[in-house]
């Protein structure tokens, strides 16, 4: 298995600069997600590291060797697409053979990895089946499937689960959690979805247009944002930002999660008027309104009700704020 | 049932547009094949009625098989249009993966400059084109048909099948490179299969001009043993006197290569359009 390194990578399509200068290393074994807003160069990241998209300039390393100048198929990496990307033309077992075979592999050795793949995802009664035969689900554990059965250095996933149905999606990524503790292999994985990011991740490298915001495991993230970007990137419902002037706090901005504020008919700190609320069951969300400070979101645990337009006072726990200045850095 | 109503009448309505519009359509063609069964005096008698015990005639077939090589003409018709339209279809669409697939500098140039042969008639070149068939010896052979009609061709079939060739998924592409394909093998096994029917429409639109044409086999090819059938057709046409037996015979079984041809095509463009809409 092996660790990745990007040095200084770049990439510009024409005049527009994409990825901007990037540093990053993944540990052997590291489960890597790359997260961020759709169009910040994600994917575009991703195919630079699998050479499907030429380098403008910086240097990709795998296990110590550097892979830039390699063709795709010669880089030990193997990559897991939206849109599952099989060969209609071939059934399973050829589509999960086809590397091995380019690659000048033995019948049985071919059989024997096929065998090994399916069985890991029992894939084994679909073997014989076209693509078309298979439901989406199924037709992405294929996918996932071919890149097992290539035993590449580094997996590379580019939003996999987003074109997968909600119930689908939480039961592909435990099994690709399963499937990153069996192997203990090198995994890359490119969402704009933060929840996967959050259960997935060994490290969550947050973008945007091109630029590395933060680098660190789930819960740095969490408690420690380095910015309001992170900050309202990372945790969900998002992040409130209150003005700090109006509480009397230092810093521009004051980030408060909203299971921080607190909710009184009586009194606190902001007056505000309840602009609406969902009921979770287990939680209950209060949208409230105020002038000043927007919209902001409190997390209450359990059921209640809110009459709607009612007044209400909201207090944040000013041990649990993080604050920022003017341009969004986080101050401590 | 309020909603099924109107959406039933509309159905019969364009149904009855598309049936006259079939049936105008074909007229001329229902006309050709009924009149090359009869005698020459029930064709200028009742153009319009179909053959009867009392007029039926196959002296225009019998004509047309005693006249010098029709089925050498046949023949020629088919190795040229199939020719031709093998030739279109294959540089067309690698052109146009070409195209569509790579960025190079010049690639938009490149595009409106294979296209703009849609627009200038290859005929204009007549002249130019004969001298250079006669420089190169190859006036009087099929060959110099076939160059001259896979040129008329590709400009349409780059311009139409390059839009196609987009739409192929670039994750499936992506895939085979991964996997270790070379660029052929992704070419020929992954993306034309996906833009078969395109292929075939092209086929269509490319094959029906080619079998038709008159002008350039009359220039390049007006030897007997390479006449092809539109060509072979204009003996029994004269200056004088018109053997219109034997011309409607002979259009009556040029329509026949063309109609399986063409079936095969839209059997492949009916398969594709479904095999799209139920995946
Ligand atoms: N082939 C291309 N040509 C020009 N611009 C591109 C190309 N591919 C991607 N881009 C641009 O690069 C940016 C990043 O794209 P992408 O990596 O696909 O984003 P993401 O995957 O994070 O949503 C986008 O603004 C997109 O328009
Ligand atoms: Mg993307």
């Amino acid at each position: 298995m092996g660790a990745l390194h990007l040095s200084n990578v770049s990439k510009s399509f024409g005049k527009t600069e994409v990825i901007k200068g990037l540093d990053l290393t993944v540990q052997d074994g590291e489960f890597c997600v790359f997260v961020g807003p759709s169009g910040c160069g994600k994917s575009t990241l991703l195919r630079m590291i699998a050479g499907l998209e030429d380098l403008s300039g910086g240097d990709v390393a795998l296990d110590g060797k550097i892979i830039s100048t390699l063709p795709p198929a010669k880089r030990e990496i193997a990559m897991v697409f939206q849109t599952y990307a099989l060969y209609p033309h071939l059934t399973v077992r050829q589509n999960m053979g086809l590397a091995l075979k380019q690659a000048g592999e033995s019948k049985a050795a071919i059989e024997a990895a096929v065998t090994r793949a399916s069985a890991m995802l029992e894939l084994g009664p679909y073997l014989d089946r076209r693509p078309a035969e298979l439901s989406g689900g199924q037709r992405q554990r294929v996918a996932i499937g071919r890149a097992i059965v290539r035993r590449p250095k580094l997996f590379l996933f580019d939003e996999p689960l987003s074109n997968l149905d909600a119930a689908l999606r939480v039961a592909t990524r435990i099994e690709i959690a399963r499937l990153h503790r069996d192997l203990g292999a090198t995994m890359v994985y490119v969402t704009h979805d933060q929840v996967e990011a959050m259960t997935l991740a060994d490290k969550i490298v947050v973008l945007r247009a091109g630029v590395v915001e933060q680098v660190g495991s789930p819960m740095e993230l969490y408690n420690n944002p380095a910015n309001t970007f992170v900050a309202g990137f990372i945790g969900s419902p998002q992040m409130n930002f209150l003005k700090a002037d109006a509480l009397g706090e230092h810093g521009a901005t004051l980030g408060i999660r909203p299971e921080h504020l607190t909710l009184s008919p009586l009194h606190g700190d902001i007056a505000a008027k309840v602009s609406h609320v969902e009921k979770l069951g287990g939680e209950t969300l209060v949208y409230v309104r105020h002038d000043h400070h927007g919209l902001l979101t409190v997390r209450l645990f359990g059921e209640h009700d809110f009459a709607y337009n009612a007044d209400v006072f909201v207090t944040p726990d000013r041990t649990r704020a993080f604050r920022f200045n003017a341009e969004g850095k986080r101050v401590r | 049932m309020r909603a099924t109503h109107p959406a039933k009448r509309q159905s019969i309505a364009a149904h009855a547009v598309l049936l006259t519009y079939t049936l105008i359509a074909l007229f001329p063609v229902f006309v050709i094949v009924i009149n090359s069964f009869k005698s020459r005096r029930a064709i200028f008698a009742e153009p319009l009625m179909p053959p009867l015990p009392g007029n039926f005639d196959l002296v225009g077939y019998a004509t047309v098989m005693k006249q010098g090589d029709f089925f050498q003409y046949f023949l020629n018709s088919m190795t040229v249009t199939c020719a031709s339209l093998f030739f279109v279809l294959l540089f067309g669409a690698m052109a146009a993966f070409a195209l569509s697939e790579y960025r190079f500098r010049g690639n938009m140039l490149m595009g409106l400059y294979l296209a703009l042969g849609i627009m200038i008639p290859i005929r204009l070149g007549t002249v130019a084109i004969l001298e250079l068939m006669v420089a190169t010896g190859l006036v009087n052979t099929l060959t110099s048909l076939v160059l001259v009609y896979t040129a008329q061709g590709l400009p349409l079939a780059v311009f139409i099948l390059s839009e196609f060739m987009k739409t192929v998924s670039d994750d499936l592409k992506n895939a085979g490179r991964i996997d270790g394909l070379s660029e052929y093998r992704i070419f020929f096994t992954l993306v034309l299969p996906l833009v078969r029917p395109a292929m075939a429409t092209v086929a269509v639109f490319t094959m029906i001009p080619i079998w038709n044409d008159l002008w350039f086999p009359l220039i390049l090819a007006p030897s007997e043993e390479v006449k092809t059938i539109t060509l072979g057709s204009q003996v029994f046409i004269g200056q004088f006197v018109t053997n219109w037996n034997a011309v409607l015979s002979a259009l009556s079984l040029a329509i026949i290569p063309v109609l399986v041809l063409y079936l095969i095509f839209s059997r492949q463009l009916i398969r594709g359009i479904t095999a799209g809409a139920v995946k």
